[in-house]
């Protein structure tokens, strides 16, 4: 090891890429088992009906068809779809994982074909015949909670699935005492996360040992074969789920699906490995949605651009069924609602809407994303009444950085921050002045530039495990073997965020080793210790910390190993530098890390009382979330002629405290800005009114290609987080929360002179064209 | 991909693809690169019995100079025709098109026969081959017509050719003296195809005024088509800013324009005007 080499910090390239790149790894579809056979899902082609009978003889007789299983063949034996999420008086619909008696939205499954392949497994679905009573379809969630609607759950009697309140201050003082109200109606509309690999299931189950493994792509495989064990009624120890390589989440694989326990019970009842993979059209339908907010917003604001106090009416659109975490998304949307800024009086209040659509759910940000467009599109609202820069009424409402741990009026506290320096570095970095003029002088010449800032603080490393359903910490085990090599088990589920470089990193540092002696191993819950998983940014710095827990217990046995093996009866006096354990007062005297490592197996001497090997286990709590924050800057040119938006300029300044690697920093920033582009100007999952998605397909449904990115200017602080020792806060997410309101603020800025307050997104070009001509 | 069963022939020269068409025709389809039909295959909505690559058919792969004409074989793929040295110099606005088509990939596989006998109202060449007043020779075992660009495209996804013809080769003229050629395009963000693409070609007589233009219009209504009424405001005239602007203006005179989730009929109708302008601005800049 050479001396005083140090990896934490550096941009190392990812030591995943390698076998991703070269197309050597492995994903669910590229897992083939002995006598395996294709199951294929025939769906709901109906966003609300009556199911009066399902005939499926005609697809049991046909080619190579195994079976054919309809909602009543399984509903004694497989149990509900899960929600992990609880809130007062919450609606929770029966969910089976084939439609009994109802369906409640277009791609909910009804059969299921098994068959020799996948071929003659899909053709057979088109055999099966299905007597469906069409009901009105309820696809608008503010028609559905008004009077009159089709009940979508008739057990109910209502489509409200839940009523959710959040107060801080003395939010009717703040209304009494403003010189202005500012109010806006805004839409977060539902996208479609669209991960690069859909999702697939491979099960198999093992009669003699009673054992059901299942490799599916997920975020969560631990929570999820608890789960599984609970809907399939094995026991948890008897369930082994695998995430393979996954190929994005964003959220939408941080879940439970019925097709999971679905292709688990055909394994088991089937005796053949059963493979089931998403199709494109599927993951469309059938896939968690994300955001789908309709959101009335008012501030209560002093001239000045002081915010005394803001209130939100939040309609979430829930879709047909609650899935994993459906209802708390809204509530993450509440806990943010101040952003920021020091906003003292704040009232929340989310109601949650049954439509005949596919579940919302996480998606890249969860709640967050939407809390800060609507903070930040109403920043820009107040400037514009009040006739000031947005950069001032973001200035004067952000907390000092003397005032951290900063608390807010949602109730959370903010670990640490430094809001007006990464204002003022954006500010700096894309030149505002100078932007300012230059917009003026072209607005002469009939041309609209657009300057659009966010300014963001998000909830990270999720999370201390009284705020989550189902435990905030994280797991890791760090295994040192007889020959120095070091094994990390780690119960996060890193799905392509990049931690078997990350987590090597920091063993390689604490531990004196190269990265190569690193071996990071996760998603598989016959191998690795529970865990909860990836999301929520959470993977480095709660997941991280378990890593570096469980090191400095490695470190710690091996430094009375070491004190042992030098015959040194005063530990203290050992100290440990580049892979070496040496006398302090003799340094000369020294072993090496490997040396200790193999002592520790071999085991012909050690210390009295000590266990062989050299291996700890170690869960971290954190003590509360992290608090990331920066400041986005859009810069675009829209055609007033074709209302066609056109990139100038982005600047990120992203402070997600310490960084472990920058290059996986960026690359997080640069994959959410775009995610982010894709709400503001592209995206949208549009339904008709009898609930069929329109956009049901890559070429209906537009997400960003490479040449819609602008060139992106990153630049961070570096901030660093109390709440663990590591000092990471998390950057998953930054990126989508920061960037849709800067590039909406763009937009909406280069209109201005139009008189365009507020436009919804996404802002395609026609929708800004018509706005400037109504003008 | 999970289509519905189908039989594969991949015949390696023209008169065995010939007779494969003239065997099973309606219920054969040409594959020629694959773009459009197997994505249709595998949402189910073509389920044709029979698939007939042409890939295998080498003879119909070729860019050739012939007197005043460019003769380009169907089965040219994209990705050849954007990058012909030939065509760039002889023939710019097919180069120009083709370089708007897709992505790579798309432009790596797909062909210009495959994409003009799909006759994807919001393809691209239809603009580019109706202003160039291309002419599109067909095949069958009953021997070869040629077809105007014009007479080509009959309707939506429907053309002129018969269920045993196969499209063989696309003539073009070269450029002409004091002739100026443009493609601009305004693409679905999903899809890529157009929601508007003029093509223009321009000549102007050595005084400036326009002594001939041709104007391809394609993304707007079921077909692609000559804006005619542009053509005729403009032929004869001097080509100053007004001109071309007051010309532009009738780039949607008397035709449907289509409506769906990406542009209004009204929006569609826009974007010709405004792009028609720009495109001949562009056209005669490139004089």
């Amino acid at each position: 090891m050479p001396k005083g080499k140090k990896f934490v910090g550096e941009p190392i390239p990812r030591v995943e890429d390698h076998r991703l790149i070269t197309g050597r790894s492995q994903y669910v579809d590229d897992i083939v088992r002995p006598r395996m056979a294709y199951a294929a899902i025939l769906r709901s082609i109906y966003a609300h009906a009556r199911v009066k009978a399902v005939h499926v003889e005609n697809a049991r007789r046909a080619p190579g068809v195994i079976a054919v299983f309809t909602g009543e063949d399984v509903r004694e034996a497989i149990g509900p779809v899960p929600v992990a999420s609880r809130l007062p008086d919450l609606k929770v619909p029966k969910h089976p994982v084939l439609a009994v008696e109802k369906v409640h939205y277009v791609g909910e499954p009804i059969a299921v074909v098994v068959a020799e392949d996948r071929y003659l497994a899909r053709d057979a679905v088109d055999l099966i015949e299905v007597e469906y009573e069409p009901l009105e379809a309820v696809v608008d969630p503010e028609r559905a909670i008004a009077e009159g609607a089709p009940i979508i759950h008739e057990e109910f009697g209502t489509n409200v699935a839940f009523v959710w309140q959040l107060s801080g201050g003395d939010i009717e003082r703040a209304f009494r005492e403003a010189d202005l109200v500012v109010s806006q109606r805004m839409v977060n509309q539902r996208l479609i996360p669209v991960a690069m690999e859909p999702r697939g299931v491979v099960a198999e189950y093992l009669p003699g040992e009673g054992q059901l493994t299942v490799w599916t792509s997920t975020q969560i495989p631990h929570l999820l074969r608890t789960q599984l064990a609970a809907m399939l009624r094995l026991a948890e120890n008897r369930v082994r789920v695998i995430a393979p390589e996954v190929g994005g989440g964003f959220g939408s694989k941080l879940n439970v699906y019925a097709e999971e326990a679905l292709v688990g019970y055909l394994a088991m009842r089937l005796g053949r490995p059963i493979k089931w993979i998403e199709t494109r059209r599927e993951n469309f339908l059938s896939t968690i949605h994300g955001r789908g907010q309709i959101a009335e917003v008012e501030a209560a604001v002093k001239r000045d651009g002081t915010v005394l106090g803001l209130r939100y009416k939040i309609i979430q659109d829930v879709g047909a069924y609650h899935q994993l975490l459906t209802p708390a998304i809204p509530t993450l949307t509440g806990l943010m609602a101040t952003g920021p800024y020091k906003i003292p009086n704040l009232h929340v209040q989310v109601i949650g809407a049954f439509t005949n659509k596919m579940a919302t759910d996480a998606y890249r940000g969860a709640g967050r994303p939407e809390a800060t467009y609507l903070l930040e599109r109403m920043m820009d609202r107040i400037a514009g009444e009040l006739g000031l820069d947005p950069v001032e009424v973001r200035m004067r409402n952000f907390p000092q950085p003397e005032e951290f741990p900063f608390p807010t009026a949602s109730g959370l506290a903010y670990d640490s921050g430094n809001y007006q320096q990464a204002l003022r570095r954006a500010l700096e970095i894309v030149g505002y002045e100078g932007l300012r003029q230059e917009q003026q002088q072209l607005r002469q010449q009939g041309r609209y530039l657009g300057i659009g800032i966010s300014t963001y603080v998000e909830i990270c490393a999720l999370g201390p495990s009284p705020a989550l359903p189902a435990g905030g910490w994280e797991s890791a085990t760090v295994r040192v073997e007889p020959t120095g090599k070091i094994t990390v088990l780690t119960g996060a589920s890193p799905h392509g965020q990049g931690q078997e470089t990350s987590f090597a990193q920091i063993v390689a540092d604490e531990l004196g080793v190269e990265l190569a002696d690193v071996r990071v191993v996760h998603g598989d819950t016959a191998i690795v210790q529970y865990g909860i998983g990836t999301f929520g940014s959470r993977a480095t710095a709660v997941g991280g910390t378990a890593v570096y827990g469980a090191l400095q217990k490695v470190k710690e046995k091996a430094t009375r190993l070491a004190a042992h093996l030098l015959g040194e009866e005063n530990v203290a006096n050992v100290a440990f530098e580049d892979g070496c354990f040496f006398l302090k007062d003799n340094p000369e005297r020294r072993v090496t890390f490997q040396e200790v490592a193999l002592a520790a197996y071999l085991a012909k001497s050690l210390p009295p009382g000590m266990e062989p090997g050299l291996e700890a286990t170690y869960f971290f709590e954190p003590s509360n979330f992290t608090f990331p924050f920066g400041a986005h800057i859009a810069v675009v040119e829209v055609d007033p002629e074709t209302g066609d938006v056109q990139f100038r300029r982005y600047v990120a300044v992203d402070d997600c405290g310490r960084v472990i690697n920058p290059l996986l920093v960026d690359g997080q920033v640069h994959g959410g800005i775009v995610q982010s582009l894709g709400q503001a100007l592209l995206e949208e999952a549009v339904y008709d009114e009898n609930g069929q998605l329109v956009t049901g397909e890559l070429t209906e449904y537009a997400i960003p290609k490479a040449t819609d990115v602008p060139w992106l200017e990153t630049d961070r602080m570096e901030t660093p987080s109390p709440v663990n020792p590591l000092g990471v806060k998390g950057v998953g997410e930054a990126g989508t929360i920061a960037a849709t309101p800067a590039i909406v603020n763009a937009v909406l800025d280069a209109v201005a002179p139009f008189g365009v307050r507020h436009l919804d997104m996404p802002l395609k070009p026609e929708k800004i064209w018509r706005a400037i001509r109504g003008a | 991909m999970i289509p519905t069963a189908f039989e594969y022939f991949r015949p390696t020269n023209l008169s065995e693809a010939l007779a494969l068409l003239e065997q099973y025709k309606d219920e054969a389809k040409l594959l020629a690169g694959g773009h459009s039909l197997i994505p249709m295959m595998k949402l189910r909505l073509a389920q044709p019995q029979y698939l007939i690559d042409l890939g295998g058919v080498k003879e119909l792969s070729y860019i050739r100079e012939s007197g005043d004409h460019l003769l380009i074989g169907a089965m040219t793929r994209h990705v050849d025709v954007e990058t012909s040295e030939v065509l760039r110099q002889r023939c710019p606005l097919l180069t120009e098109t083709a370089r708007r088509i897709g992505d790579a990939q798309v432009r790596n596989m797909g062909t210009i026969g495959g994409s003009l006998a799909h006759a994807d109202p919001a393809a691209d060449y239809p603009a580019a081959i109706l202003a160039l007043g291309a002419e599109l020779r067909a095949v069958s075992i009953q021997g070869e017509r040629w077809i105007r660009a014009e007479d080509f495209f009959v309707d939506m996804l429907t053309t002129a050719l018969a269920p045993e013809e196969i499209l063989v080769e696309v003539k073009v003229p070269a450029l002409g003296p004091r002739t100026g050629t443009a493609y601009v395009k305004v693409a679905q963000k999903a899809s890529g195809f157009a929601l508007c693409g003029v093509a223009v070609v321009l000549t102007v007589d050595p005084n400036g005024v326009c002594q001939d233009v041709a104007v391809g219009v394609t993304g707007v209504a079921s077909k692609a088509y000559r804006a005619r009424a542009v053509e005729d405001a403009l032929r004869g005239r001097a080509l100053d800013a007004s001109a071309i602007a007051d010309a532009s203006a009738k780039a949607a005179e008397g035709v449907d324009p289509l409506e769906d989730l990406h542009a209004s009929a009204e929006y569609r109708a826009h974007l010709a005007r405004v792009w028609s302008r720009r495109a001949i601005e562009q056209a005669r800049a490139s004089i």
